[in-house]
């Protein structure tokens, strides 16, 4: 259950990623669980550097970002006003790419980092609980009342809701869509990167994990219902957990079957109630 | 007469090359590679026909081949069904599960079926792992008996690639027709305009599906075809990234006309051979760049460089007049208004 909610917590960040730029763009980033690869990589590669943790953490965060943002710069700014089938093709290309590069840099293995405070496991009412694991859970909660904060309370962050709302108005009260939807993937990319950073320490990180997770994360944001941010953090969470109960049932090489259930969960909703569990139900307008 | 020989001019002049081939090379490394590449191109056709005719993605066409060639294999291998048989299995299979998938996604406006068919591919591949008694998991499958037409054996090279070829000439030519049939143009309709469509009474979930069912069927026979051929077949060859892979040459080839799977496959079969002296594993880079490259610089893809040239001549030669003939109507991506309000 620990670790269900553990890894579901970054299924809830790259969730939200893809919400945050789905929200501005209606673009399906399918390079997002690259962001999360990145975010562990450049994390190893600083630590390795002798750089203290925190600064690695940040410091990978701070990089990826970039990256996120000259993506977006490089390749979605063009076709902004192109369709949506072409702006999901370029990710798909972006995620191609970064995954190659990736290999290219840090090799085919998965790498280890340093768990941010210690591996003793601390006692906490009779279960062995990993410090790492606090600290996912810790700063998952932190990003996400950050980011309601700045979306609900700040004034850059109610620009970026009028856009999704509704960007034609918005552009006439005179906001700029093109850096709300720069904003959009370089926040996105940020708490992608920050989550892939977190889970490093546990789970390792190689040029291929960014992809699952990213898929997982998706899975999340449908499961929520596209769009809504609170969905996709509940369907991050709900994942995790789906994962870790079919890791304990009791059939053969029922770990091996532990990706299928998140994509069957997916492929329910998408067939019963693709406005995902919390979506609302969408009224289409022509 | 003449006339249909101009209409069918770049199909007549392709098949020729393709099928006279083993004419003049008897090189079996270089016929296989080239039969190989008309289990893509067969591949590649049925995804331009989802991709370009109906604006659809799929990310699990890897999945669909997988299905094939795994039907084969077991229902050959294991239970000594008749591989044509098999084969026409296989693609019913696939044909049924596409339109599961297709029916309750394609009915929504949007990109719900990459969706989907990006969860069915995960698990299938997890499936062709997991289930040992069944696939072998990632031993694979050996021994599948190669393909036999009566008496003519297709087992070795040269008769595998006629054989291949043929097959995949007649999915294309099939396609070509299909393309401009009423099916084709709904298709066209209801990709620019999904609401004109329907209003002009297509019935546009029903051809979106109809469509897809169709190019889960060109997957699966292409899939039959290379596990007959390679008799080998394990999950390693039908993964996600495979299926990216597939978009990412057709897209490179161009959605705008059937013509661009034929430059996509060219293109996925000449990069890596090409990068095999360098280092391959840049060949995913390569397509993931150009792939971006391409959606941004060159929308209509590889096939869209001759008409964009000459749209190009034609500016040249009359500075005054606008854009030229079929400047709008051939930027097939960029169909979309950029505001739905």
């Amino acid at each position: 259950m620990v670790t269900g909610v553990t890894i579901g917590s970054i299924y809830a960040l790259t969730a939200l990623g893809f919400t945050l730029i789905y929200n501005a763009t209606d673009i399906i980033n399918l390079a997002q669980g690259e962001f999360v690869m990145l975010g562990g990589l450049v994390a190893i590669t600083l630590s390795k550097a002798g750089l203290p943790l925190p600064i690695c953490f940040f410091g990978s965060v701070a990089i990826v970002t970039i990256v996120g943002m000259v993506f977006e710069q490089l390749a979605i700014k063009p076709l902004l006003r192109a369709s949506t089938l072409s702006q999901i093709l370029v990710t798909i290309g972006a995620s191609l790419a970064l995954q190659t590069a990736a290999m290219l840099i840090w090799g085919r293995e998965s790498l280890p980092l340093p768990h941010f405070s210690g591996e003793k496991p601390l006692w906490i009412g009779g279960a062995a609980i990993l410090p790492q694991t606090l600290w996912v859970l810790g700063l998952t909660l932190v990003i996400v009342v950050a980011l309601q904060y700045f979306y609900r309370r700040t004034v850059t962050g109610k620009a970026v809701r009028a856009c999704s709302v509704n960007p034609t108005a918005a552009r006439l009260m005179g906001i700029s869509y093109s850096r709300v939807v720069l904003l959009s993937f370089a926040v996105s990319a940020a708490i992608s990167a920050a989550g892939g950073v977190m889970i490093t320490p546990i789970s390792f990180m190689g040029y291929t994990n960014g992809a699952m997770i990213g898929l997982k994360g998706f899975a999340a944001a449908i499961l929520g219902g596209l769009g809504n941010p609170a969905g996709a953090v509940a369907g991050g969470l709900f994942i995790g957990v789906i994962e870790a109960l079919t890791m304990g049932l009791p059939i053969s090489g029922s770990s091996g079957y532990r990706d299928a259930a998140s994509f069957l969960v997916l492929l329910i909703v998408l067939f019963v109630r693709p406005t995902g569990l919390f979506g609302s139900k969408s009224v289409e307008k022509v | 007469m003449s006339s249909f020989l101009r209409r069918h001019a770049g199909f007549i002049v392709f098949s020729a090359v393709m099928l006279t081939m083993p004419l003049f090379t008897s090189n079996a490394y270089f016929l296989s590679v080239a039969a190989f590449a008309a289990t893509r191109l067969l591949l590649g056709t049925g995804l331009n026909l989802l991709m370009g005719q109906a604006g659809q993605i799929s990310l699990g066409h890897a999945a669909f081949a997988g299905i094939g060639a795994y039907t084969s294999a077991i229902l050959t291998t294991k239970s000594g069904v008749n591989p044509w048989l098999a084969m026409l299995l296989g693609a019913v299979l696939a044909a049924a599960v596409a339109g599961l998938i297709g029916m309750p996604t394609l009915r929504l406006r949007g990109h719900y079926l990459a969706m989907a068919t990006l969860g069915f591919g995960e698990i299938v591949y997890i499936l062709l792992v997991q289930l040992k008694g069944l696939t072998s998991g990632n031993d694979g499958i050996v021994g599948i008996p190669s393909l036999s037409l009566g008496p003519i054996d297709l087992s070795t090279p040269r008769a595998f690639h006629l054989f291949a070829w043929v097959v995949a000439l007649v999915g294309l030519r099939l396609a070509l027709n299909l393309s401009d049939s009423r099916i084709g143009r709904a298709l066209k309709g209801l990709h620019k305009d999904e609401v004109a469509a329907a209003s002009l009474g297509v019935n546009t979930s029903y051809y979106k599906v109809l469509i897809f069912m169709v190019s889960a069927v060109y997957a699966s026979i292409a899939g039959s075809l290379y596990a007959h051929y390679v008799m080998f077949i394990s999950p390693d060859s039908w993964t996600l990234t495979f299926s990216i892979l597939l978009v990412a040459g057709v897209v490179i080839g161009g959605l705008g006309s059937i013509w661009g799977a034929v430059w996509g496959t060219a293109l996925m079969m000449l990069v890596p051979e090409f990068l095999k002296n360098f280092n391959q594993d840049y060949t995913n880079l390569a397509f993931g760049l150009l792939l971006i490259v391409v959606m941004i610089f060159l929308p209509t893809g590889l096939v869209g460089i001759g008409p964009a040239l000459r749209r190009g001549w034609d500016r040249v030669r009359a500075p005054r007049g606008d854009a030229g003939p079929g400047s709008s109507d051939d930027r097939l991506l960029d169909g979309a208004s950029p505001e739905e309000v």
